[in-house]
């Protein structure tokens, strides 16, 4: 789902040239459209932005936002130069990417910090994935250099990076290619006071990625907006489909078999967009797609059981339907979670896939033959 | 709470131990801790937490390590086989035409 790879081939521009037009947008902006700047400062490379590294009611909205909604692939900052307290030639340069939500961690951090922030040209992808995709990488690192001009704003050549930027970024070939040192910071934001405390150094924890439940919780908003549309349109075809079977066709059976079905739909889809997710230690298996069909199979036994005892449901081939077709969906759905998880490599995912896709399809083939049958029983 | 392992023994990772110059690149940029530093020379303590990101092979000065990086997401293999290309993830498509405009007009 919210893997944000897709190699970009060309640079942003492939018919100007990028980098004069970045400081003319910097230029332009008001501190009234951007409230989080405080101020500019002068400097050597011209008006600088002075950034707050407190997040203002604005700033959180618009990360509230981004959680909620397709909305983040606008949620960006310009990419350039910009100033936390006041910097001079010997502070420290911090690169991140024009994702405005990585912007906000990062410059939230660095209160009572004199620094510079060097913002790449992710097109508004998080560090992690820019770094898969390679946007936030050694060629966009250098070419940014020269942009802002760094070389005259700091004496020392050094750079902190990120943790997460290093799988687009070789530091010995920045080095080579603009003699700047790459410094990798730790994995999250929150720990760069201590990281620069302790004089540059990350502790082991600082340097491993977490997956806990809380930053598991919150991908899940997103992935239940952005598809809610596939199962409002399976929802409507499971609605007029229950209608035909013996008999003309009876909207009857709309309400009698049509309803349930809708109602099991959703259940399947909300399992499967929330429990395998929060619950993820916890449920067996090492395959997202199998920890996401044990999540269905009991989500399928505790509901039919509940619809029948409740007599919304009486058709026994529409109960033993979705008995089938609730795991296959939680499957599915859990397997694509794969995407935004910290942990699966490509090679895991692929082989998975292998068994799961085919099970899956199986299982919906047999839960979809017995829900047509029970239209004519 | 448990600790988070996917599936074992699918790694591609590998070092060649005889190029490492001890730098330690790898140790410092690796998310899962798989390498360890020991009398100068990397070694692979724990492969089954790789997830294939290729940060270790692209920082290392020496060319010592070899990994098939990519995405370990599903939508992106699927999308990839669809397309006939590489596992890719289609996330972000959309914008790529938005971010040139807003960064060319």
């Amino acid at each position: 789902m919210i893997d944000n790879r897709n190699m970009a081939e060309q640079p942003c521009c492939p018919s100007c040239s990028c980098s004069p037009q970045i400081k003319d947008d910097q230029a332009r902006v008001k501190i009234t459209d951007k409230p989080w700047i405080e101020r500019y400062a002068s400097t050597p490379v011209g008006e600088i932005p002075v950034v707050r590294t407190e997040l203002l009611l604005s700033d959180r909205l618009g990360i509230y936002r981004a959680r909620w909604s397709g909305w983040r692939a606008k949620f960006r900052v310009a990419p350039g130069l910009y100033a936390v307290g006041n910097p001079d030639t010997e502070s420290p340069v911090f690169v991140t990417a024009n994702y405005k939500m990585s912007f906000d961690r990062l410059r939230s951090e660095l209160g009572g910090i004199d620094g510079w922030i060097m913002v790449l040209d992710t097109r508004g992808i998080n560090v992690w994935c820019a770094a898969g995709k390679g946007t936030f990488g050694t060629d966009e690192i250098v070419g940014r250099i020269e942009a802002v001009g760094l070389d005259k704003i700091v004496s020392k050549k050094k750079l902190i990076l990120p943790q997460l930027g290093a799988p687009g970024v070789s530091a010995h070939k920045v080095k080579e290619r603009s003699g700047f040192k790459i410094r990798y910071g730790p994995v999250k934001a929150k720990d760069l006071p201590a990281f620069l405390k302790a004089g540059n150094r990350a502790t082991p924890e600082m340097r491993r990625v977490t997956f806990n439940m809380w930053e598991r919780a919150v991908l899940i908003p997103n992935d239940i907006v952005q598809n809610f549309k596939y199962l409002f349109f399976t929802a409507i075809a499971f609605l007029i489909l229950s209608g035909f079977g013996s008999g003309i066709y009876s909207p009857g059976r709309v309400i009698t078999y049509g309803i349930p079905s809708v109602i099991l739909l959703s259940i399947a889809y909300l399992a499967g967009m929330i429990l395998p997710q929060l619950f993820l230690p916890y449920i067996p298996g090492r395959s997202f797609s199998a920890k996401g069909a044990w999540i269905g199979a009991l989500a399928a036994v505790i509901a039919c059981w509940f619809l029948y005892n409740n007599q919304i449901i009486n058709s026994y081939f529409g109960m033993a339907s979705w008995l089938f077709i609730i795991p296959a969906i939680t499957s599915f759905i859990f397997m694509n979670f794969t995407g935004v998880s910290t942990y699966t490599s490509l090679s895991g995912v692929v082989k998975e896939m292998k068994t799961a896709i085919p099970v899956q399809i199986a299982s919906a083939v047999i839960g979809i033959g017995l829900w047509i049958t029970g239209l004519f029983v | 709470m448990p600790q988070l392992q996917y599936l074992p023994n699918v790694s591609t990772l590998k070092l060649d131990a005889e190029k490492c110059n001890g730098c330690g690149m790898c140790a410092i940029v690796c998310p899962h801790a798989v390498f360890a530093i020991e009398k100068r020379r990397a070694r692979i303590t724990d492969v089954d937490s790789c997830m294939e990101c290729g940060a270790c092979a692209e920082n290392c000065p020496e060319e010592a390590i070899y990994v098939k990086s990519g995405v370990g997401c599903a939508y992106a293999v699927l999308a990839g086989r669809l397309r006939g290309t590489e596992a890719d993830c289609g996330c972000g498509v959309e914008e790529e035409s938005e971010s040139s405009q807003s960064c060319c007009s």
